[in-house]
């Protein structure tokens, strides 16, 4: 998945990315003692944060005493290149991220963002995470979710198709089907 | 009597309007007549985000040559949008090498509110943004409109039902509600069902289509 020898060893990278928001939240939750334990327990090595709109900067580390090495960016072009390589990504509940990460088999968290004043998303990453395609999580709690979290038990997402929709405009108009 | 003839002339008129008004309210949502082998002129309303990735989806797989010209229209503030619908439009021209002209148009539209946004300051956004509306719509009359939320959406549609009930001209109105939807409409989805202003109206999860019937399902579009 991904995976680039590092002279030491594979590299895992998790990689967060809040997309054109501000989520301090979830960006303190990941520079946290807690979360950054969990994810070397789980064999990941590196920690990639995209902040987007946020103040709050985590802590760099080259991960010299053996933690993860953790560094962090703005915004990029690229997106979808860190998604690429990443080993985990763990993300903000943007469907545009959602269905990125997923279209690329990638083993997904979603962190809602609590303090948004009217959150539908967390409509669709908690009906994601019931029929087992992501997890979803609190910032608080992402910890844990990491720590009790089985990515070989998600089950790969099945793009969708807008042929449905595309017939029944055409039947009202009374174009022929093809 | 002059006040009499007024009077009458008035309540003739109004009853002209709720005649009107109810054969609109009978016809809208019903198939158009017959097999049609015609072009629609159709106007796509791209919200952001994921809803500008939702409909180019959708936009993919609809054929070119019913669906044509095209407008794309976007918030003046939003610049990806357009410029993602050009890529999708460039990329099926060069799929069909040079002979296919260029059917698309590309347009920006005023928002009535950016987020955050004071409620003072967004009433006199909002009478630009509605003038402003008016004026394309007058200029493009769409036969076909394909919209899915937010907001942009609304006063174009608002007065693509204006002109249903003038007579200046019949639209067929297409709102797909967003996957990120999955147990409660959005508000601009909720005004266009309860009004009856969507012709028809999709959602991409079964909750919403027990809830909301006259919606109908169509799966997930992402």
């Amino acid at each position: 998945m991904g995976d680039a020898e590092d002279g030491v060893g594979p590299k895992r990278t998790v990689f967060v990315t809040v997309g054109t928001t501000c989520f301090d939240a979830l960006v303190r939750a990941v520079d946290t003692r807690e979360v950054q334990q969990e994810l070397s327990a789980r064999g990941y090595t590196d920690l990639v944060i995209q902040m987007g709109r946020g103040t709050y900067a985590p802590k760099k580390s080259n991960g010299e005493d053996g933690s993860l090495v953790v560094d962090y960016f703005t915004f990029s072009p690229s997106i979808v290149d860190y998604l690429r390589s990443a080993s985990l990504v763990i993300s903000h509940a943007g469907s545009g991220s959602i269905f990125e990460t997923l279209r690329l088999g990638k083993p997904l968290i979603v962190v809602v963002n609590e303090d948004l004043m009217d959150n539908h998303q967390t409509e669709l990453a908690e009906e994601l995470a019931e029929r087992k395609h992501l997890y979803c999580a609190r910032p608080q709690a992402l910890y844990k979710t990491i720590a009790d979290m089985d990515v070989e038990s998600l089950l790969p997402y099945v793009s969708g198709d807008a042929a449905p929709v595309a017939k029944h405009i055409n039947r009202f108009l009374g174009f022929p089907d093809d | 009597m002059a006040v009499g003839s007024v009077v009458a002339a008035l309540t003739a008129l109004v009853l002209l309007i709720l005649i009107r008004f109810l054969y609109i309210l009978r016809w809208s949502g019903k198939p158009l007549h017959g097999k049609s082998w015609r072009t629609y002129s159709t106007l796509i309303v791209l919200g952001s985000g994921g809803h500008t990735a939702e409909m180019l989806n959708l936009l993919s797989v609809l054929q070119k040559d019913r669906f044509t010209p095209r407008f794309y229209i976007a918030a003046a503030t939003d610049n990806m949008s357009l410029q993602k619908a050009r890529m999708m439009e460039d990329s099926l021209i060069n799929a069909a090498g040079v002979k296919v002209e260029e059917t698309a148009k590309y347009l920006q539209i005023y928002r009535s509110r950016e987020v955050g946004q004071s409620y003072v300051t967004s009433v006199w956004t909002t009478l630009v943004a509605t003038a402003h509306a008016l004026y394309l719509m007058i200029q493009l009359r769409p036969e076909v409109i394909l919209c899915n939320g937010p907001g942009t959406c609304i006063p174009l549609c608002a007065i693509a039902f204006l002109f249903k009930v003038l007579g200046i001209r019949w639209s067929s109105i297409f709102y797909m509600e967003s996957i990120a939807r999955v147990k409660r409409l959005s508000l601009s989805g909720l005004l266009l069902y309860k009004l009856q202003v969507a012709d028809q109206f999709f959602v991409q999860w079964p909750e919403l289509q027990r809830k909301y019937p006259r919606a109908e399902y169509v799966g997930c579009l992402m």
